[in-house]
């Protein structure tokens, strides 16, 4: 049996995430067919100032407006790219999707590029460019707090065999990309700043920031790697061979499987392969890159 | 009584919510505080900056953690996950004791990332208590439930929002975070007697007292940390302390949030209560009173 607890709490969020209006208030018919004013005043108790829609709009606005801000905060980039309007009508039809499941909003667009990538209509002709943006903003998310493990002994890479095995960080992470999007992060990032995180005030009028529209951007192939500093998240372009080389490490290949696949196809002579695996392996050790394996 | 079992017997004076705006300054000036709070979800992750931060203000300062999801009044089972993040958090920061809301925000595994308020009944009581039960047999370590500003009453209610803290209090055996400002505000927006709810909290339950600043708009009034506290709510803040005795006390300021001086200054008014309450109670006063609410 239903506890009379969980029916009003059903009955409240699916009232409270019900969709705003365009004009931001809360909608008189839910989608579904329910008059939302008879449907508030089942369960909710009016007053001498407010009726009980009045009572409810309070918590739809806020549910709302902290999830746009939410996101806002997240996805500068695809904020930039889609502008407002845009950006908001897609987040509500990705939030009606996957409404939050998780303790805490750093989580919020952990579903958004796959979202994307199966609705690519909601984004018209940017879809690709879309993606991209999503991809690196998803990417830098996870980098920033990921976990950082011990890097191998210098005496591990001594004794290394095609058998050895390697773990990347998991603060790395590899994008292969369409477009140049990482400076046009990097240009976002350093005009908007920082914002806290969770707290536990409320709020029924919006926070927006200041949005930096996107001109055209020519499509360009590139590979990119997604990676913590002291505590800061960077961007750095690979060649096509380090990105798959890094892929087959992430894969958890063997060293031998992981330098076969970087070179299949490529034009490059034997002598430059080599110079390549020792600059690149010497780089990532260098950065902190990897760890040895569990 | 300040010291008591739902604060670890702790008596930690006035602090401030750590906010990212205040880093700077407080790395840079390490300016003299006697506690922070952190809210816990901002530092339940793998790694990366926000642990850096947290481990250099453990090093330097007392820090207790106040959570915002817990949802202890949500119908549904606690989050494992969550919990177990928890409780490697409290490991870190050594808490003496924890705080969540009295309230819910998931339901079916969604979660609104709000703090809905309760139905004041029976079944919610006690299925609130055994969560907070559960939650202290877990976590090991006292944890106490906030009150929560409300702009929303449901007709099931079959007592007062003060009578169902109690109810849930003592079922819990657990520690009251007694937030001034949420009494005020909900009693502007529900028309009860703010003073009557402050007169009916079992006093040796409180571990913990916050204020803050609200929002009046025409037909209500918000909880939106963005002010500086306004006097009815020091004169309630007063009325607790001389029930509760030197209760540790936190300013939350979370929007519009000026500089860590204006926000600390705002804080330790709150000490010119404290002291009374140490001169009655024939304790020398331990603090320098910055300004004395109401006479500004």
């Amino acid at each position: 049996m239903t506890s009379q607890l969980l029916q009003l709490q059903r009955r409240m969020a699916t009232a409270v995430m019900e969709p705003l209006t365009r004009q931001e208030t809360t909608r008189k018919i839910r989608r579904d067919g329910a008059v939302m004013a008879r449907e508030a005043s089942v369960f909710i108790k009016p007053n001498a100032s407010l009726t009980s829609l009045e009572r409810l709009e309070i918590y739809n606005k806020q549910y709302w407006f902290r999830l746009y801000s939410s996101l806002e905060d997240d996805f500068p980039g695809l904020l930039a790219v889609l502008g407002r309007r845009t950006f908001e009508r897609v987040m509500r039809c990705y939030l009606d999707t996957y409404p939050s499941t998780s303790f805490t909003l750093r989580d919020l667009g952990s579903k958004l590029l796959m979202y994307l990538s199966s609705h690519e209509a909601l984004t018209g002709g940017k879809s690709k460019l879309v993606l991209d943006v999503v991809g690196l903003e998803w990417a830098h998310i996870e980098a920033y707090d990921a976990a950082t493990f011990p890097a191998p002994e210098p005496k591990y890479f001594a004794g290394i065999t095609d058998d050895s095995l390697l773990r990347l960080q998991p603060s790395v992470r590899l994008l292969e990309l369409s477009y140049p999007v990482d400076d046009l992060l990097i240009s976002i990032r350093q005009s908007i700043g920082s914002s806290d995180t969770s707290s536990n005030n409320a709020s029924v009028t919006r926070k927006s920031s200041t949005i930096r529209y996107v001109g055209k951007i020519s499509p360009t192939n590139l590979w990119l790697a997604v990676h913590r500093q002291e505590f800061a998240v960077y961007y750095k372009r690979l060649r096509p061979e380090e990105y798959r080389m890094l892929c087959g490490i992430q894969a958890g290949l063997p060293l031998g499987e992981v330098f076969g696949t970087a070179f299949q196809g490529s034009t490059m002579d034997e002598a430059s392969q080599a110079d390549l695996l020792q600059e690149a392996f010497h780089q990532w050790a260098v950065l902190g890159w990897l760890c040895a394996p569990e | 009584m300040p010291a008591n079992r739902f604060n670890g017997f702790t008596e930690y004076g006035v602090g401030i919510g750590l906010r990212i705006p205040h880093y700077q300054h407080i790395f840079e000036q390490k300016p003299v505080v006697d506690w922070f709070e952190i809210i816990s979800e901002n530092y339940m992750v793998d790694g990366g900056r926000p642990l850096y931060i947290l481990d250099q203000i453990l090093d330097q300062y007392r820090v207790v953690q106040h959570g915002v999801s817990l949802y202890l009044g949500s119908a549904e089972r606690l989050n494992r996950e969550h919990l177990r993040r928890l409780k490697e958090l409290v490991r870190r920061t050594k808490t003496p004791w924890l705080t969540d809301h009295l309230c819910w925000g998931s339901v079916d595994g969604r979660y609104t990332h709000d703090l809905l308020p309760m139905p004041y009944t029976f079944e919610a009581a006690r299925v609130t208590a055994e969560k907070i039960r559960h939650v202290q047999d877990f976590l090991e370590i006292p944890i106490a439930v906030e009150n929560v500003s409300s702009y929303a009453e449901f007709h099931v209610s079959e007592m007062t929002e003060w009578e169902f803290l109690v109810e849930v209090v003592e079922q819990a055996d657990c520690g009251i975070l007694l937030d001034v400002n949420n009494i005020y505000v909900s009693s502007r927006n529900h028309g009860f007697d703010a003073l009557e709810y402050v007169n009916s909290i079992p006093a040796e339950r409180v571990a913990q007292i916050h204020i803050a600043g609200h929002s009046k708009f025409q037909k209500y009034t918000l909880d939106t940390h963005d002010h500086p506290v306004i006097e009815p709510v020091w004169q309630l803040y007063k009325r607790s302390i001389e029930r509760c005795g030197s209760t540790a006390t936190l300013l939350e300021w979370d929007d519009n949030i000026p500089s860590f001086e204006e926000v600390h200054r705002e804080a330790l008014k709150a000490n010119c209560f404290l002291d009374q309450q140490h001169e009655s109670a024939g304790i020398r006063p331990i603090s320098t009173v910055v300004s004395q609410p109401g006479a500004m």
